[in-house]
């Protein structure tokens, strides 16, 4: 099979960057969407050309690294796939396929296909979390928790962090990833205490790091590779009015945003 | 060298209470003035950073992802392991222990293994209050699952994530410990080397991957909990990112590396397609505890598998291990996919795969109760080889997984450099040859949350430090060799991409040094490894520059390491005459072809010293006791 | 070192209206109270089909209970202005939320109705503002003069204008669009979400917004087609 790949290229967060076009001759059916990449960066290097920049690791829709859109949807055309799991096979000989980051102010491009997610790790460091020191834990089993309730826990637990929802939403809104973390944690008995001090403080997060707002029409959960339910968006918005309400004094100092890449240490 | 294993005397039972006494403590009021260095942020890694940082230390944390939460362990998908013994089916931290001492294939040392069992129940207890959604019963109390060969059932798990949950667990107790200004995160930094000052670990050298800049990180005691290195072999069912480079680094600035040849293959995954192959997709050995693995009688029967009748067909598990069958430990069952494969039975378009068939599970069961189990498992096969595994059977092939080699530590985990710690996959320490299902995360977290806290703090108040900067002679020389090592990298341009580097050095090892070895292929496998490194260095292309992110350099830096490591383990693998656990040597086999293990002569951690560019490396021998759980001969008949 | 801005450093929180949660449920609730104007408009309005004195009496009922009649005004006045600030606040976050666009974009699961609520909602609102000079105040009547009071009158002979009817059929087509995604959003914003009723409540809100449609857009097509006269 032979594809077009048009690929957006930037070199760095200050480049402009644009579209480049390539060939790929000899895509196999059975190939991942990054396998066909690795394919074209072979023939770009050999050429001695700087390879497409993208990311990547587990490859097998786990870690929620990799991801970019294609022909305009988030992860492409598969429902629940990763773009390392989505097969070649799904598209047709002689297609163009437009392959371009995710775009949003919170995630900058810093190379190619690459951006820069840690608006998502800012929002758990905000309130993501069971504060629960170790070697504080009762028993596990101290604590029943109704399988109907840990499934839906797990529903929203199962996100992977990789960005398609804000990638899809209009808005560029991270309602869905900040409110799967919120329901994971907020449905089990366990994160009780810390419920609506826990709603207060990610939503400030999710809202200084810049992203936009829900208008709940679906396009995330349509293209997350986990099929996070809207429902979560729900819960975030349940628990935040109603710690709006009895706990407006919990609301503190958000982790200040930034954009740099200076990690200290001295050179 | 003389390697203290610092193991605790009397009894295995209270040896590591005693132990957590003996060690001494840190004063509250000077926490805060010492600073820790964690490499990795995995579950060893971030465990171990989190909790140092709950106690008030000053942790700096890095990883070269974009996120702490996509460490590797993120895969995992089958489960974890505790001694909780829920079910009430006999299980108890001694039969874990000794379940485990066993399945390493007696090459592991008693008491790191007893406390990793100990410390598995309180494991558990973490995750839960840490709001890790474990699979459970109606009636709310944890559920478990039998896995990998384990006649308990005492494996907890969340679907098939696992891994992810209890990563998500120590993440976010990371990230809580980020906003409470403990832990500084330093994601997209690669560890290049380790500073070492006066004898001690004092600092690395990392390069930043988005900026190229190279940087000095210094610290009190540095822990490196950078994972496995089954990426050796190109094609295995780690992360493509995982590496060997920081445990390589400080290999060879003393480290000790025990046991290289000890690799584990996996026997469910799913079989490579085509050369463009960039990893292979492990699918959770639980699949075995329903699923029926066969091939056909015939050699090269190639009909489909549904025209093939019931007395056609091998269940050769089942047939030659009657009372495990089909849950046989990992490496004989990797090792008979191997065998009946190389008889010219094996099935799909390369003859590298056997059928893993859920149609009778299916029959007994109804699909329901199979999607409820696998569901995930089912749609993410289809989704790879479009083929509907509820249907058809699938088709699995053995894959490197895990090593159970890595850097020496004694039972503080701590490793022959005084002040660098290695916890998780990383090191050596408690899975001997041969590890268990559902064990890594355990060791992982035992180690990160309730090992590495004393033993750190223990150094810590046992030593003064003075300040270090980088003008030290050291630091600088450092920083020097990794900027020389980048430029070299990048002014070759030669005609070979790193990446065909990698997949042939992969190849070899796979060939001489994988699922079984023998002496004559092992001293090939080195010579070549050698002539190929040498092209390595004079014919590979890294296009772009040092200054931003640069992608082929990574990956090059880190297969320049592996043709070094490579080498090691083909060396290890020569020496140990012997086979034992994933180590199988073909001269040593027992009449029906099971490890023959050679207690007399064997009974040791293979320890190597790095002995400089040109020169071999030096084998020092830690000798293993066995008090508690007597060798005997695995048999799985 | 790379740095491109993305938001502005900014240690406090957004407190409530700040938020875009807090202000969605801002539109959630003074959308509820404008919806159920909507609905006691329209009950009002079928009246209609009763003949000229009901109605009429319906209106002067409306004009005798003055001093209900402006704090209600005020109410759905100010809820009108909550609802237009928040969405305009909004869409402009929106905009700075992704300053670079898609070359391509395609929406896979949103429907339509909710994809152009920035639309839907401007023009209703200036279709509200010619339907209250038209009727209410009658500043604007192209279908003769507008007498005060005689509310039948004014409508029957108002809808006689053709382009009056098509814009009202149109801009009420375009209000149930709206409340379509509208009416089940809002439960969604202020957190009200069960999946097992989920395809119902969507359904549901479909239903509703078919039948305010339908009852409002009939007085038109009545008096068009000479039923009502
Ligand atoms: C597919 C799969 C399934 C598995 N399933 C199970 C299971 O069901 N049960 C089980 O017990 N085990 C399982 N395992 C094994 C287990 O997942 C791993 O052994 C374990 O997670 C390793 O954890 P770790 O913390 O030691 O390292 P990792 O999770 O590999 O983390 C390594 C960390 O080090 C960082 N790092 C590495 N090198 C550098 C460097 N040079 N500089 C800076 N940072 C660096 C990385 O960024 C990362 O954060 C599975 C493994 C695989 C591959
Ligand atoms: S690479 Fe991990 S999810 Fe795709």
């Amino acid at each position: 099979m032979r594809l077009t790949l048009k690929i957006w290229r930037q070199k760095g967060a200050a480049d402009k960057g644009g579209f480049v076009r390539y060939p790929v001759d000899r895509v196999d059916g059975e190939m991942s969407m990054l396998e066909c990449l690795d394919v074209l960066n072979e023939s770009l290097i050999e050429k001695g050309e700087e390879p497409i920049a993208f990311e990547h690791d587990c490859r097998e829709g786990i870690c929620g690294s990799c991801g970019f859109m294609i022909g305009g949807v988030a992860h492409g055309p598969m429902p629940a796939t990763t773009v390392c799991q989505l097969t070649m096979r799904h598209f047709k000989d002689g297609q163009e396929l437009v392959i371009e980051p995710w775009r949003a102010a919170a995630f900058p491009v810093i190379k190619d296909l690459i951006v820069d997610r840690r608006a998502f790790d800012r929002i758990i460091a905000s309130g993501g979390y069971i504060s629960v020191s170790t070697g504080n834990a009762p028993d596990g089993n101290a604590h029943p928790v109704g399988k109907e309730m840990a499934d839906r826990a797990m529903d929203a637990a199962a996100c992977i962090g990789c960005g398609a929802c804000v990638a899809a939403c209009p808005n560029a809104s991270a309602a869905l990833f900040t409110g799967a973390k919120i329901a994971h944690l907020n449905l089990l008995p366990q994160g009780k205490p810390e419920k609506d001090r826990r709603a207060l403080r990610m939503v400030g997060q999710m809202n200084a790091e810049g992203f936009g707002n829900c208008t709940n029409i679906g396009e995330c959960t349509a293209v997350c590779p986990k099929e996070i339910p809207l429902e979560v968006i729900a819960i975030m918005n349940r628990d935040y009015l109603r710690a709006s309400v009895v706990r407006r004094e919990e609301l503190v100092a958000a982790i200040a945003p930034v954009s740099g890449w200076d990690v200290g240490g001295k050179s | 060298m003389n390697l203290d294993s610092k193991l605790p005397s009397g009894p295995i039972e209270q040896a590591w209470d005693r132990t957590r006494f003996e060690l001494k403590l840190v004063n509250p009021a000077n926490k805060r003035k010492h600073s820790i260095i964690v490499v990795g942020s995995g579950l060893a890694g971030a465990s171990a950073a989190a909790t140092l940082g709950e106690l008030g230390y000053r942790v700096e944390c890095f990883c070269f992802q974009d996120s702490p939460r996509r460490a590797h362990s993120i895969a995992a998908q089958g489960g974890i392991n505790a001694a909780k013994n829920y079910q009430n089916d006999g299980d108890s931290v001694y039969r874990l222990f000794y379940d485990t001492v066993k399945g390493g294939d007696f090459r592991a040392r008693e008491a790191n293994v007893y406390r990793l069992a100990q410390i598995s129940v309180n494991i558990i207890d973490q995750c839960v209050a840490q709001g890790v959604p474990f699979a459970r019963e109606y009636g709310g109390a944890l559920t478990n699952r039998s896995f990998g060969g384990a006649q308990v059932s005492r494996t907890f798990y969340a679907r098939g994530q696992t891994g992810q949950q209890l990563l998500l667990g120590a993440y976010q107790a990371l990230e809580r410990q980020v906003c409470a200004g403990t832990v500084t995160m330093r994601p997209r930094c690669e560890m290049l080397d380790l500073i070492v000052i006066d004898g001690r670990a004092r600092g690395i050298v990392v390069r930043n991957l988005v900026t190229g800049a190279v940087t000095t990180h210094f610290a009190d005691a540095v822990i490196l909990g950078t994972g496995g290195y089954g990426n050796v072999y190109y094609l295995s069912t780690n992360a493509k990112g995982s590496n060997a480079t920081a445990i390589w680094r400080a290999h060879k600035r003393g480290a000790l590396f025990a046991n290289p040849c000890y690799t584990q293959i996996h026997p469910t995954c799913i079989p490579v397609s085509g050369d463009y192959q960039s990893k292979l997709t492990l699918m959770s050995e639980s699949l075995r505890n329903d699923g029926r693995i066969w091939v056909p009688l015939a050699k090269g029967d190639k009909r489909s598998p549904d025209l093939i009748p019931e007395a056609e067909r091998d269940y050769y598990l089942e047939r030659r291990y009657p009372s495990f069958g089909n849950l046989v430990p990992r490496d004989v069952a990797s090792r008979n996919a191997k065998s009946v494969c190389d008889e010219g039975r094996g099935v799909g378009d390369s003859g590298l795969g056997v059928y893993l068939d859920f149609s009778n599970a299916i029959q007994r069961l109804g699909e329901g109760t199979i999607r409820e189990r696998y569901g995930n498992l089912f749609d993410m096969y289809q989704r790879i080889t479009d083929e509907n595994p509820y249907k058809v059977p699938m088709r699995i092939y053995p894959a490197i997984h895990y090593t159970m080699g890595g850097l020496w530590v004694d039972y503080h985990l701590q490793s022959t450099i005084p002040g660098l710690f290695v916890v998780g996959e990383a090191n050596f320490s408690d899975h001997g040859a041969n590890r268990l299902g559902a064990s890594a995360l355990m060791q992982g977290l035992s180690d990160g949350y309730f090992i590495a806290p004393y033993t750190v703090g223990h150094y810590l108040a046992s030593n003064k430090f003075d300040q270090v900067s980088g003008e030290n002679p050291q630091a600088r020389s450092a920083v020097e060799e990794v900027k020389q090592t980048t430029a070299k990298l990048l002014s070759i341009r030669g005609k070979r991409t790193v990446d065909s580097f990698h997949r042939e050095l992969g190849k070899l090892v796979w060939e001489y040094c994988g699922m079984s070895r023998t002496a004559e292929g092992l001293e090939l496998a080195a010579e070549r490894i050698r002539a190929l490194r040498e092209e390595f260095w004079s014919d590979v292309t890294v296009p772009g520059s040092g200054d931003d992110l640069n992608q082929s350099l990574e990956k090059a830096g880190r297969v320049a390491d592996f043709f070094e490591l490579a080498e090691l383990m083909c060396l290890d693998a020569r020496q140990r005459n012997e086979s034992c656990g994933g180590h199988f040597r073909e001269e040593f086999q027992t009449p029906e072809g099971e490890a023959q293990r050679d207690d007399e002569r064997f009974s040791y951690v293979a320890a190597w010293a790095y002995g400089g560019p040109g020169h071999s490396p030096e084998l020092h021998r830690e000798p293993l006791e066995f008090h508690y759980v007597h060798p005997s001969q695995r048999s799985y008949k | 070192m790379s740095s491109i801005a993305a938001a502005p450093p900014q240690n406090r929180a957004p407190g409530f209206w700040a938020s875009t949660n807090g202000k969605k449920i801002v539109m959630a609730v003074t959308g509820a109270i404008l919806f159920a104007f909507v609905v006691g408009h329209l009950a009002g309005n079928l009246q209609i089909y009763e003949g000229p004195q009901k109605l009429n009496a319906y209106g002067r009922f409306l004009h005798s209970i003055g001093e209900l009649l402006w704090p209600v005004r005020i109410l759905l006045l100010t809820c009108v202005g909550l609802h237009i600030t928040a969405t305009a606040q909004l869409a402009l976050r929106a905009k700075r939320a992704r300053p670079v666009g898609y070359s391509r974009r395609q929406a896979i699961a949103s429907s339509y109705a909710s994809r152009t609520m920035y639309w839907s909602g401007p023009i209703v609102l200036a279709f509200v503002i010619f339907h209250l000079l038209n009727l209410t105040a009658g500043y604007i009547h192209p279908g003769g003069a507008f007498v005060e009071g005689d509310v039948y009158h004014n409508v029957v002979s108002g809808f006689q204008v053709w382009w009056v009817s098509a814009w009202y059929i149109f801009s009420i087509g375009l209000l149930g669009l709206h409340l379509r995604h509208g009416l089940w959003s809002m439960f969604q914003s202020v957190g009200i979400h069960q999946p097992r009723y989920a395809a119902a409540m969507k359904s549901a809100a479909f239903a509703i917004a078919l039948l305010i449609v339908l009852g409002y857009i009939s007085i038109p097509i009545s008096v068009l087609l000479g039923l009502v006269k």
